[in-house]
Parts: C-alpha cells; structure tokens; sequence
C-alpha cells in the first residue's frame, strides 16, 4: 500500500471541499472493496476521504411508504434493523446474507451501489424496489443509476448520501452464493407495487439488469409457477470457473421462482 | 507418581496456550536490528524468454540495496534447487532433471516462477523499487494440461527434454495383468481426473536471513516443515556454505499440508543476498503469492480398468496416469505420482496382478508437490471409484463386492503385487464398524424422504488403505530417495528430573508437544507439565528429517520411545550402584527404580539428582549426566486405513451437493491421545471433502493465467459446509513400530474424496451416472444431470 492522507469530515460540505480540492482523492466508507484493491495496488489515491464521521450519512428511517438508509449503513445494521424488517422483509434479508460477518460489520449500503459489483446483492434491490439514489447533489432514479460494470451515473467527486426505497406490497429476494466468495452467481430480487412488477437480475450478466417477460408473466399471476417456463437465453450472461452462462440463464428461473414464494411468503 | 498424563489420556493441547492468547512466535513476527525487506519479483508469463532487464531505474529509487537477478546467482557460481528423488524409467534410464533456478535464468516456465529479487530499507521502498524494474519478455505459447503437453508440436519447456516428458514410470508386471484381462468375466473402466490442489495454510509463507561477518555464520528463520533438511540441501547443494555454520530455524509454523516440506528458491535467494547486502532480510508472502508459488498438489489424468471374474473377484488391475509436474521438479516432485501412488493401488484388496504406468509430465504451471496425502489420495480415489463402477456393472451389492476382495485379518502380513507388505489390518472390521455407526440400514427411509422434497440422496463408501511413516531408507533407496528417511530424539533429563525432548520433527498444528510429552510421562513416569518439546531449530536440535508423510509419530515418536527407554536402562545402573542391588534385580514402574521383592527404591528425581550429583555414583562404569538419544530407523511403512461413509443430498434444479453424513471408522495402531486423532481425522477429511466438492485449482488454457489465484474464487471448504461427523477407531497393532502405532496425519484426507464422489454418483445413478468427476461443483451436477435426462436429439 502506498502512502496517503487520510481524512474524517464532519460535515457534507468539509467533505465536498476536500473531494473537489484534493487531487486523486476517494471516499471510503467500510473499505471492504476500497481498501484490497489499494492493497493489490490496482489503486493508488493520494488521499482517501473518511465518510464513517458525516451524520447525515448514517441512519434507518421511514415516512409513509418510504424506507430511506442513509449511505454509511452497514449491512448488519440494515439486517438487524427492526424497521427495515417490518417495512421491507427482503432488504433485511439481502443484507443479511452478504458476504461473511466481517463483511457485514464494515461493509454499507453507500459503498456497495456505489461500486456496482455486478455480482453485488443492493443493485438487484435498488432496481427493483424503483428506489431512488440520493446524492450530495441530487436525486437519481435506479433505471439511470445504474450503468453496467462497475459504471454508475455518479460524476466525479459526487457522493451518495441515502438511498430511497418505496415500500412495495409483496417482495422477495434469492440468491445463488458463490461458495468461494459468497457474492451472488445470480441473485433475483423481484417486488410487486401497485399491481405493476419488477424482476432484478445481479450476478447473471455484466450488470444488474431486468426481465421483461417475467414482470409481465408476474404482474398476470403473481406465483412461482407463472415463471416457471420462461427461460433466458445465455448469450449475454456471464460464464466464468464457477459457473457457465447457461448454467447461469437456468439459475435466473430457479432464483426467480424463489424469489416470488419468498414474496407470497412474506407478505 | 504425581501428574503423569501417558498414553491414552487426551489432555488439553500444551501448545495452545501460547497460541490462544497471541503469544506465538512466527517468523513474520521476527524483527533484526538493522532489518532490510525484499520483494521478488515474479514472472506474469506462463512462458517466456527474458531478453533483458533493467535494473537501472530501481537502483535510483531511494532506500534500495539490491536488485538480484538470475546473471547475479550465475556469476556467483551458485548451484540450482536440487531434487529430492531420482527416479528411473520402465527403460531404465534416469529421469530427465533439468535444472531449477534458484532465479529465473534466459526463460520463465510458469506465472508465479521468481525473476528477481528487490531489497531495500522498508516493504514499501521495496515494492516500488520491484515495480521500477523492467523486464523485457518475449512471450512464448504455453501449455497447462497434461493432455496437451503429449501432443506432437505442444509448446516445450526445456529444449533437452522431448515431449515435455520427465520419465515414463512403471510398476508390477505387465504379463500377468494382460492375461488375467483375457480371463475376465468383466472389465469395469474409468477415465478420471484428479483435480489440482492449492494447499493454503493459514500462515503464508515467509523468511528472515542474516549473515554474521564477524563468524561467518548465516541465520535464516523459515516457515519449514524441516528445518535440517534445508540446512542441508541449501547449504551444501545450492549456495555451498559450510553446513556447521548454516543455522535453520523454523519457530512457530502456521499449517503446512505438505506446502512446507520442500526447499524453496526463496529460502536460498534470501540467505545469499542477506551476506551481499551485509544486513537482514526479511520476505513475507501475501497471500496471492501464495496461490502462485506454493507448490501445488495432485493433478492427475487416469485411464482405469479392472478386471473380474463372474463372482466378482478382482483379477488384475491396470492404470494409465498422466501426473503434472509443473514447471520444475521441486524437492519430492516425481516421487509423489509414482512411488507413493503405484504401491497404493492394491487397496484393502486380493487384486493378484497390478500394472501402472505413469508418464510425468512438464507443463507451464506451478511445480506440483506432495500435498496431504500426496499420491495415495488419487490411488485411493482410482481404486474405491473403480469397484463401484464395476458393482454397478456387475449388478453386485457395492459392500458385498468389497467384502468378497477384502485382505482378511487373518491374512496380515499380506505381500502385494505392488512392493509393499502390509503387516497389520482388519479392514473388514473397519467396515462392519462404520457400518453400523453411520446407519446405513436406515438409508433408505432418508433417501425416500429426500425424494419426497424432490431431493436424490446417496452413500459412498470407501474402504482404503495407505502408506505412512516414510520411510524405511533402505527401501526408499532402492526407490530412488537421494537421502535417508530415519528420525532422531534427545532425551535430556535435567537434574531436577524434569525433561527436555530434542526432536527432529516439526509441530505446525499437529499438536506434538502434547503427544509427545505423553509418551515420556508415560515411559520415565515424569509429570506431563515436566516435559518440554524441543523442534525446529537446527543449533538445538540434533538432526531430523521434519514433518510430513504422516511420520512424526511412527518415526519421530519411536526414536523418542527408543531414546527414553535408554534413559531407564542408564537410570537402573545408577540405582543398582545406589541400592547396592543387581542392575539385573532392578524394576523400574511409574517412575520408580526398586529393588525386586524389596521396598528399597529411588525415585526417577533421585537418580536424576545423582547423575548430575556424582557424589555416589559409579564414575568407573558410567558417564554423570542424564541424556540419551535415539535415530529410528523404520523397517517398513505402516499402514493405516479404515472405510468411510459418506451421505449427501442434491438439488436437482440448482445441482448443489449437501452432505449430510459423515462416518469415519479407522485402523491408525495405538491411539496416543484421543483427542488429537480426532482432529487430525476431522481436518484431513474437510481437506478431502474439500477436494471431491470445492477445490480446484484452474489454469487458462491460452494464457496459462492461474485464474483460480484467491479465495474469492478458489473455494476453501468452510464450517458451513460440513455437517457434524462421527470418528471412530477400529485399531490393530502396526507390528513394527515401538508402540504399534500408524500414524493419523493424513488418513482423512485419503479415504474421504472417494467416498464423497461415491455418494454423489450413488445419488445419481438412477439416471445412469457412472462418474463425475471433482470437485462436484453445482454446475459440473446440474450438467450431469442436463445431460443424463435430456433426450437424445433424432439423428
Ligand atoms: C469477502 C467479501 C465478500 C463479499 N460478499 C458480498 C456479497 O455476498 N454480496 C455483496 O453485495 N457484496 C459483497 N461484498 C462487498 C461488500 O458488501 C461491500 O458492500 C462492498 O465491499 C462496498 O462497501 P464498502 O462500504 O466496504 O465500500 P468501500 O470499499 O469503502 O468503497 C467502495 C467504493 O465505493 C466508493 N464509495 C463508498 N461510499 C460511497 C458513497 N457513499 N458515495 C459514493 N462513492 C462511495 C469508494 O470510493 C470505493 O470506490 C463482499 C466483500 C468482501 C470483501
């Protein structure tokens, strides 16, 4: 690891200053993906901005039928949270699941959209739930957040400070670990609101991405065996050592199907 | 006598203490005044010739005191990593040996293979300086698999070794299998793969060397599972330095598996350039360097085939292995594929002919070594999958067709057709034992409850044998060991009676300061707390031969009971003289010497205090002191084994393989401490388990890029994988050996990939599966599957 400054903001705008004023500088919150990838020195900042000290990152609240987590949540917090479990069953659950429980203890909810792992569990939730990213400097839909690998709508210096989920009336979420890493091989997370559906699809492609053809399979019968038939072609999903795109396509219906018991389960 | 722990107790681990409360001592935790650190730069080319390198713009870098290359060992006259065996050909000429650099020299052979070493004030002068150097490769086409290697116009590694073939090996006789063949009622075949392993202790590997000007003397600190033998090879094989005045010290090691037994160009890369740079060294691995450079293990393709008659007795068994060495053959290299798999293929079975032949192979990989288990895993594996393909075939019961080629008890000592006799056993009570313990008779009322939640369910058995406690010597010689496999004890009582063991072995997780200290505290009577253990240092420690081969105990144990039996045999002298007693007439029992039919006795303190108190004492006939010590020599292997169940669940619809069950019946002779065996049977079976489930180590075809090379991607085994398992013993007395015990170290990991794959073809044999091949991942399942139930498309 190479030298660097280091940073603790208090406040949204010291933090700002120093991202805009400080050449090659990054935010860090729980360094679960920041601080190994310096370590293997595929990234070098000369200085890595603290965000674990700005209050109005941290947080679990709800008005009406809106869930907000502040970007510094961790993933045991949103787990554990009693509110999150009563409004939205599924995000406590995906977070619960992630990684191992050293993950869970630094890793959060800012870090982890920010970084668009195409193998990550929140962008499956944040897309499915239509939830809104909120940044320092405005609010972007999750149909735009999200770009691809790794790429997201964030510009430079540019900070998440919550995301906005809607309360949808049933949800679920199921993954496939990888056994190595535990990150999702495929996860679905599909959620029902308003009588319109949506199916998120992580670890299956190069991005977080939706189906369709389930959605409106779903929004006629909302059941497992609705989607049962419906198979995704494995031209554009990923294959690697542990798991090979048609394999992968085949998971995608599996998870699926999961996923929607889970909802009825739930709900 | 107060406190003596001995044999059979299961104390709680001495070693532990330190260990639990973070007072280990490990050779990363080693700080020298005036420390340096060094990085080695590694090549990121499978294959490639190395046209130039320009040390230049790291040698500006501030706080650099070396970049060492390949011209520099050259220069320096200095000598390549030796191997450990020579073995020879069926045309009986040597194996081919080219030589392993100690630093790449004109060409790189694998990703991982070491180019240059980089040394400067602090780690991070020193990476930044590694990353200064500029190495100009010309990239060569590689080749990674075994299979490829062979083909006609497949890249070559070494220009003087054709084919890329190390030696074409053999062993048993080759007429008489063919003729059984042409008897056979049934011939059961199988084309198998065993998969390539990383072994991954906790503790990467490291080293700390330093040079003393004044004497001449170098230190180096490594993570070894044999110290002396890399004082040896090194000093006298590689860098030439005088033996008395090369110090190996090993300290605390975290795991080895085998990862630790060889003698690495790091060790000896370190130690050289700690005189040049005039200041210590120290190198830590990281982890992903560990994943690159440790020595990998296994990696072997198998044609199969058994012969039987109509009643399913086993005629002759015949095997054809392709075994990857890597890019270089490391310290036990060729042994392992060969001599510690072809004698392992008769099994637990009256097989009357064997013929194997193995074509060891170089490919463009990391050097593949001895890992737990070493070469008698894939004979196991070959052996325990191939009778159940013939069951199947053959329409007999998988037990029964065991139990109709099983070496009866009372058959032992039993000769094989593959070299080895087998002094002791009773596998067929091993079998029965682990039958009941893992209620098979209840099997079929789990599976149908599998059924019932859409699950298949399967049992696995394996009944096997294997090879411990290397090595005779005699008989590795004639096998083509280049050194002597004996172990050696100190036992040094001090005049208080307590007792120190110098012992060539190397505890790294074995828990051999317990073990052993049982061992004295049961032979002199002393109290357990009284005995310290002493390894891993070659200036205290006599000589030694290290840890591995499951020999610590059967080897290094025995030259400890030999030498405490020489402490009691000097100590009835000095009470004879003191007692005024015939030595004859003197009995020594649980620490007490004593006149037979008196009450006249001396405690074991007492004579202690008097050999080191001459005053009354027969100076005329015996030396003061109280130390003796022992080499043990062993006149055989011994052979543990035992038959394992296991039982699994798949999910069909995503191909995942749960084990339920797991049933461990084993023969590993006297059991010395319960607790311990129990340990090293539960971790060497998750290593199996690992195997046969999880673990693969995977090499890009074109680029030859490790690309299974961290955990994210390389699967360990973990808690959650595993369900709870029922060990058990089932133990005869090895004949040989001083206290008749086997060895435990690397039974679980031998007996377990069998049965795990046998319980994951059971669970799909009503699809007509007959093989699958490890590790049993959910997608390699759920394509077995796919393929078994996908009807044929018209033709
Ligand atoms: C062993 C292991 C297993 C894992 N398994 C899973 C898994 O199963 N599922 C899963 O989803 N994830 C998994 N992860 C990822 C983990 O959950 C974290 O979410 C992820 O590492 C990022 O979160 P972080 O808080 O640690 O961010 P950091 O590592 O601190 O930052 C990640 C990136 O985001 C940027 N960043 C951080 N916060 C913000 C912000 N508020 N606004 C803008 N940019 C920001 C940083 O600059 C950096 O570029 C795993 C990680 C590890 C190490």
């Amino acid at each position: 690891m190479r030298s660097f400054a280091f940073h603790r903001p208090t406040t949204l705008y010291e933090m700002s200053a120093l991202l805009g004023g400080v050449a090659d500088s990054m935010p860090l919150a729980g360094g679960m993906t920041l601080l190994p990838t310096i370590k293997q020195r595929l990234a070098a900042p000369a200085a890595l901005i603290d965000l674990s000290n700005i209050p109005q990152l941290h947080g679990i609240s709800a008005q009406a039928d809106v869930l907000t987590v502040g970007a510094m949540t961790r993933h045991v917090d949103v787990a554990e949270s009693e509110l999150v479990r009563s409004k939205i069953p599924l995000l406590a659950s995906l977070a619960a699941g992630i990684g191992d429980p050293a993950v869970r203890n630094r890793g959060t909810i800012g870090g982890s959209v920010a970084n668009n792992d195409p193998s990550a569990d929140y962008p499956a939730a944040v897309l499915a739930l239509d939830a809104t990213v909120v940044t320092d400097r405005r609010e972007i839909a999750a149909v735009a957040f999200f770009r691809g690998l790794f790429e997201t709508a964030l510009e430079p210096g540019e900070i998440i400070t919550a995301v906005r989920f809607p309360v949808p009336s049933a949800g679920g979420y199921a993954k496939f670990k990888s056994p190595a890493s535990r990150y999702a091989v495929v996860g679905v997370c599909v959620a029902k609101k308003a009588g319109k559906v949506r199916v998120a699809v992580t670890g299956a492609g190069p991005g977080v991405f939706r189906v369709a053809v389930m959605e409106a399979a779903l929004e006629r019968t909302f059941t497992p065996d609705a989607i049962a038939a419906i198979k995704l072609g494995a031209e554009n999903l990923s294959s690697d050592i542990h798991a090979d795109a048609e394999y992968r396509a085949h998971l995608v219906t599996v998870m699926a199907k999961a996923a929607v018991k889970s909802a009825l389960q739930t709900s | 006598m107060s406190n003596v722990i001995g044999i059979g107790a299961a104390p709680r681990r001495k070693e532990d203490f330190r260990f639990l409360t973070g007072r280990g001592n490990y050779v990363a935790d080693i700080k020298r005044v005036d420390m340096t650190f060094g990085v080695f730069i590694r090549s990121q080319h499978s294959h490639a010739v190395i046209r130039g390198i320009d040390k230049a713009p790291a040698l500006a870098l501030p706080g650099i005191q070396a970049v060492l290359t390949g011209d520099d060992v050259a220069a320096d006259g200095l000598g390549s990593l030796p191997c450990g065996w020579g073995i020879h050909g069926s045309d009986g000429l040597p194996m081919k040996e080219p030589p392993f650099p100690m630093l790449a020299q004109g060409k790189v052979r694998f990703v991982g293979d070491m180019v240059a070493f980089v040394i400067a004030d602090t780690l991070e002068l020193a990476r930044a300086a590694a990353e200064a150097v500029v190495i100009d490769y010309e990239v060569l086409p590689s080749v990674v698999g075994v299979l490829e290697a062979v083909r006609p116009g497949a890249p070559q590694l070494f220009d003087d070794v054709p084919n890329n073939l190390c030696c074409d090996w053999e062993l048993g006789d080759k007429v008489a299998v063919a003729t059984a063949f042409k008897k056979a009622a049934h011939v059961a075949r199988l084309s198998l793969v065993n998969n390539r392993l990383i072994g991954n202790p906790m503790e990467p590997r490291a080293a700390v060397a330093e040079y003393n000007g004044g004497t001449g003397h170098y230190t180096l600190w490594t993570t070894s599972q044999f110290p002396h033998v890399v004082r040896f090879l090194m000093s006298a094989l590689v860098l030439k330095i005088p033996e008395q005045k090369m110090r190996v010290v090993a300290p605390d090691v975290g795991g080895g598996f085998g990862v630790k037994q060889f003698h690495y160009g790091e060790e000896a890369v370190i130690t050289w350039a700690a005189k040049r740079v005039g200041r210590p060294i120290k190198w830590v691995a990281d982890r992903s360097e560990g994943f690159i450079s440790d020595r990998h293990g296994r990696d072997h393709v198998t044609e199969a085939e058994l012969a039987l008659d109509q009643n399913g007795k086993f005629l002759a068994l015949k095997v054809v292995t392709l075994a990857n060495m890597g890019g270089y053959l490391s310290t036990f290299g060729p042994n392992i594929p060969t001599n510690l798999y072809g004698p392992l293929l008769s099994g637990v079975y009256t097989t009357p002919a064997i013929y194997c032949n193995v074509k060891v192979i170089f490919t463009n990989t990391v050097p593949v070594d001895a890992y737990r288990g070493a070469g008698r895993p894939e004979a196991t594996f070959v052996v325990e999958r191939l009778v159940d393909v013939a069951a199947k075939e053959m329409g007999i019961d998988r037990v029964e067709l065991r139990r109709r080629n099983i070496i009866a008890k009372e058959s032992y000592p039993y000769q094989t057709p593959v070299l080895v006799e087998y002094d002791s056993g009773d596998p067929m009570g091993c079998l029965e034992g682990a039958l009941a313990e893992a209620d098979v008779a209840g099997f079929a009322q789990r599976k149908a409850a599998s059924e019932r939640d859409g699950k298949f369910r399967g049992l696995g058995y394996s009944t096997y044998v294997e090879a411990c406690g290397l090595a005779p010597s005699r008989f590795a010689g004639r096998l083509g060991a280049r050194g002597g496999l004996y172990e050696s004890a100190t036992v040094r009582v001090h005049p208080t009676g307590q007792v120190t063991v110098l012992i060539g072995t190397h505890n790294h997780g074995q828990g051999h300061e317990t073990t052993f200290a049982q061992i004295v505290s049961e032979k002199l009577g002393v109290a357990f707390d009284n005995v310290d253990i002493v390894f891993g240092d070659t200036d205290r420690v006599q000589f030694g031969m290290g840890t591995y081969g499951s020999r610590s105990l059967v080897v290094g144990g025995a030259a400890l009971s030999k030498a405490s039996d020489k402490v009691v045999l000097k100590g009835k002298k000095i009470a004879a003289h003191l007692l005024e007693a015939s030595e004859h007439d003197i009995q020594f029992e649980a620490g007490v010497f004593s006149v037979a039919g008196t009450d006249r006795s001396k405690t074991f303190q007492e004579i202690a205090g008097a050999a080191y108190v001459p005053h009354d004492y027969p100076l005329e006939i015996l030396e003061p002191g109280l130390e003796e010590q022992a080499y043990y020599d062993p006149v055989n292997f011994t052979y543990p084994g035992g038959c394992h169940i296991a039982e699994v669940e798949i999910d069909p619809e995503t191909g995942i393989v749960t084990l339920e069950k797991y049933t461990a019946v084993d023969d590993v002779g006297t059991v010395i401490n319960p607790m311990i065996v129990e340990g090293q049977l539960h971790g060497g079976i998750v290593q199996g388990v690992g195997q046969a489930l999880y673990e693969n180590a995977v090499y890009d075809d074109v680029s030859g890029q490790l690309l299974s090379g961290s955990f994210m991607d390389y699967t360990m085994p973990r808690a959650d994988h595993l369900p709870n398992m029922t060990i058990k013993t089932h133990s005869t007395l090895c004949t040989h050996t001083p206290m008749g015990v086997k060895g435990c170290g690397e039974v679980g990991t031998i007996g377990s990939p069998a049965a795990v794959i046998n319980s994951v073809v059971d669970a799909l044999s009503h699809l007509g599966v007959l093989h699958v091949d490890m590790p049993a991942t959910p997608n390699r399942i759920w394509r077995v599957i796919q393929d078994a139930t996908m009807p044929r498309a018209a033709e």
